[in-house]
C-alpha cells in the first residue's frame, strides 16, 4: 500500500493525464445522476407545488411522510428495485437489472422525496405571498402550480442541487441494482468502494477528487446563476 | 376643483358597459348582516350595505375599523362568519372573476413588467394585444422589459393597477393604493382610476386620505369599530357628517 502522499500524487497524475477508464467512469456517473435528477425533478417538483397550494384533511400526515422519505436508506431502495427488476420480479421483463437504467430508477426513487419535500417548503413560502392575488384572479390549482414553479425556478435550483448531490454521492442502491460492472455500470462511488477494497488508492483518490470538483463546480454554477437572478430581482430576498 | 375630480364626470347612476352583452349585471350589491370573527373577536359586525352600479365609493375609517377586511369579504377572498354578500344573486366565484383588487402592497410576479401583464391577460383569456396600450396608459411602456421587482413604489402600484384593469373588471377594489406614494404618483393613480370609473367600472376605494376622498368619492362608507357608522353621498358626508365618529375623524381627532 502506498503512502497517502504518494497516493495523492498518483491520483493527480491520473486526473491530469486523462486516463481513459477514469473518464469513462466519470461520464457514466454524470449520465446516471443527471438523468435521475432531471427525471426526479419532473416528478417531485409538481408534487411539492401541489402540496404547497393544497389544503386537505391529512395534509399534516402527508408532510410528515414526505419529510421522512427524504431519509430513505439507499440499500433498502436498492433491494426493492432489485426485487422488482430481477427476472422473477414484476418488472423483470424490462431487462433493466445491471444496467444504467436500473441505477437511474433507484436514484429517482431516492431523490423524488427530497425534491418534493424541499420544493414544497420553498413554494409554500412563495404561495403565502401570491395566494390572495391568485384567488383574486380565480386561478385554477394547475395555474397556481405552474406559476409558482416558474416564479420559484431560481430557488428551486437549490432543490435540484440537493437532489443531484444525493444522487452522485450515493453508493448503496446503485451497487445493488447496477452490479458495479466494469465498462457497463461502474460509477465513481462504486469504483471508489471497489478500488479501496483492492488497495488501489490512487484511482480511488483520483475518483474522489473528481467527485469533489464536480460537486464544487455544480454548486458554484448554481450559485452564480442565483446571484445573477438576484441582481435582476427575479428572486425574493428570502430565497437568495 | 381639480380636473381629476370624478364627481364632476361620473354621476352616481347606472351606466352602460361595453362587452358584457347578455351577461347578467354584477350590480347591485346587497350586503346583509355581515360579520367576521377571528380568534373570538368580531372584526366586522352587522354590516349592511348596498352598492348601485356606477360611481366611486370610498371606504374610510380609522385603523382597525375593518376597511380592508370588508373589501376582501366583498371580493370573495374571505368567507364571512355570518351574513351574506350578494352580487345580483350571482354565484360567488362568478362574481369574483368579474372583479379585480389592487392591494395596498402590490403583489408582483418575479417577471418583467410585460410578463406580469401577459400573465393576467392570459389567465383571464383576454386579448394580449392590449398589453402595450395598458402599459402606455400608466406610463410604464418604456419599462416593459424591466423586472417588475425593480420598479419604484409608485410604478409598482401603477403596474398593479394596469394589471387589474387588464381584466376589464366590472368592479375594481383598491385597498389604499396610494399609501406612502408621492403626490405625483397619487395623482396618476387617481387619474387612471377616474378614467376607469368614467368608462363604467364601479370603483370601491379604501383610503385614509381625506383630501383624496374629497377628490374622488361619489359616496362614502365610514366604518368604525367594525360597523358602518355612516353611508352617504360625498356631497352630504363631507360638509355634514351625521355620525360623531365621522365628525371627529374629519376634524382630525384621534378616534379608536
Amino acid at each position: 500500500m502506498q503512502s497517502i502522499g504518494e497516493a495523492f500524487r498518483l491520483a493527480f497524475t491520473l486526473v491530469v493525464t486523462g486516463e481513459a477508464d477514469l473518464y469513462e467512469i466519470v461520464a457514466l456517473s454524470l449520465q446516471v445522476s443527471l438523468s435521475a435528477t432531471l427525471l426526479a425533478c419532473l416528478v417531485g417538483l409538481p408534487i411539492g407545488a401541489l402540496v404547497a397550494v393544497s389544503r386537505f384533511r391529512g395534509r399534516g400526515l402527508v408532510l410528515v411522510v414526505m419529510n421522512a422519505l427524504m431519509g430513505l436508506p439507499p440499500v433498502v431502495v436498492g433491494l426493492l428495485v432489485y426485487l422488482y427488476l430481477s427476472r422473477s420480479g414484476p418488472l423483470g421483463f424490462l431487462g433493466l437489472l445491471y444496467t444504467p437504467g436500473a441505477m437511474i430508477l433507484a436514484q429517482i426513487i431516492l431523490i423524488v422525496p427530497i425534491v418534493a419535500a424541499l420544493s414544497r417548503q420553498v413554494l409554500e413560502d412563495l404561495h403565502a405571498e401570491y395566494a390572495e392575488q391568485f384567488r383574486s384572479l380565480c386561478l385554477s390549482r394547475w395555474q397556481s402550480v405552474t406559476t409558482l414553479l416558474w416564479d420559484g425556478r431560481y430557488a428551486l435550483l437549490t432543490v435540484g442541487l440537493a437532489g443531484f448531490g444525493r444522487a452522485v454521492a450515493e453508493v448503496g442502491a446503485v451497487i445493488i441494482v447496477g452490479g458495479n460492472i466494469d465498462h457497463a455500470t461502474r460509477v465513481m462511488t462504486t469504483a471508489i468502494a471497489l478500488e479501496t477494497s483492492k488497495g488501489d488508492l490512487p484511482l480511488a483518490l483520483a475518483l474522489g477528487i473528481v467527485l469533489l470538483v464536480l460537486a464544487l463546480g455544480v454548486n458554484a454554477g448554481v450559485q452564480a446563476l442565483r446571484m445573477s437572478a438576484a441582481r435582476h430581482a427575479m428572486v425574493g430576498a428570502s430565497h437568495v | 376643483m381639480s380636473d381629476l375630480q370624478m364627481t364632476d364626470v361620473v354621476p352616481l347612476v347606472p351606466r352602460a358597459r361595453t362587452g358584457v352583452g347578455h351577461v347578467a349585471p354584477l350590480l347591485p350589491l346587497e350586503v346583509s348582516g355581515l360579520r367576521l370573527d377571528v380568534g373570538g373577536a368580531a372584526l366586522l359586525d352587522g354590516v349592511d350595505l348596498a352598492l348601485a352600479p356606477g360611481g366611486c365609493t370610498v371606504i374610510m375609517g380609522p385603523n382597525g375599523a375593518g376597511k380592508s377586511i370588508l373589501l376582501k369579504l366583498l371580493h370573495g377572498l374571505l368567507a364571512p362568519s355570518s351574513g351574506s354578500v350578494s352580487w345580483n344573486a350571482l354565484p360567488a366565484t362568478q362574481a369574483t372573476a368579474r372583479q379585480a383588487l389592487v392591494f395596498q402592497k402590490p403583489v408582483l410576479l418575479r417577471r418583467s413588467v410585460a410578463a406580469n401583464m401577459d400573465f393576467v391577460l392570459k389567465a383571464r383569456g383576454a386579448d394580449r394585444g392590449r398589453r402595450d396600450a395598458l402599459l402606455e396608459d400608466v406610463g410604464l411602456a418604456h419599462k416593459a422589459r424591466q423586472p417588475a421587482r425593480l420598479l419604484s413604489g409608485g410604478e409598482a402600484q401603477r403596474l398593479a393597477l394596469a394589471r387589474a384593469l387588464a381584466t376589464d373588471p366590472e368592479v375594481l377594489f383598491l385597498d389604499e393604493p396610494t399609501a406612502s406614494l408621492d403626490p405625483a404618483s397619487v395623482l396618476v393613480i387617481e387619474r387612471i382610476v377616474g378614467e376607469a370609473c368614467a368608462r363604467g367600472t364601479r370603483i370601491v376605494f379604501v383610503t385614509h386620505d381625506i383630501g383624496q376622498a374629497r377628490r374622488i368619492a361619489d359616496e362614502v362608507v365610514f366604518l368604525h369599530r367594525g360597523r358602518v357608522a355612516e353611508h352617504s353621498r360625498a356631497t352630504d358626508f363631507f360638509p355634514e357628517p351625521r355620525s360623531q365618529a365621522a365628525r371627529d375623524y374629519l376634524a382630525g381627532k384621534i378616534i379608536v
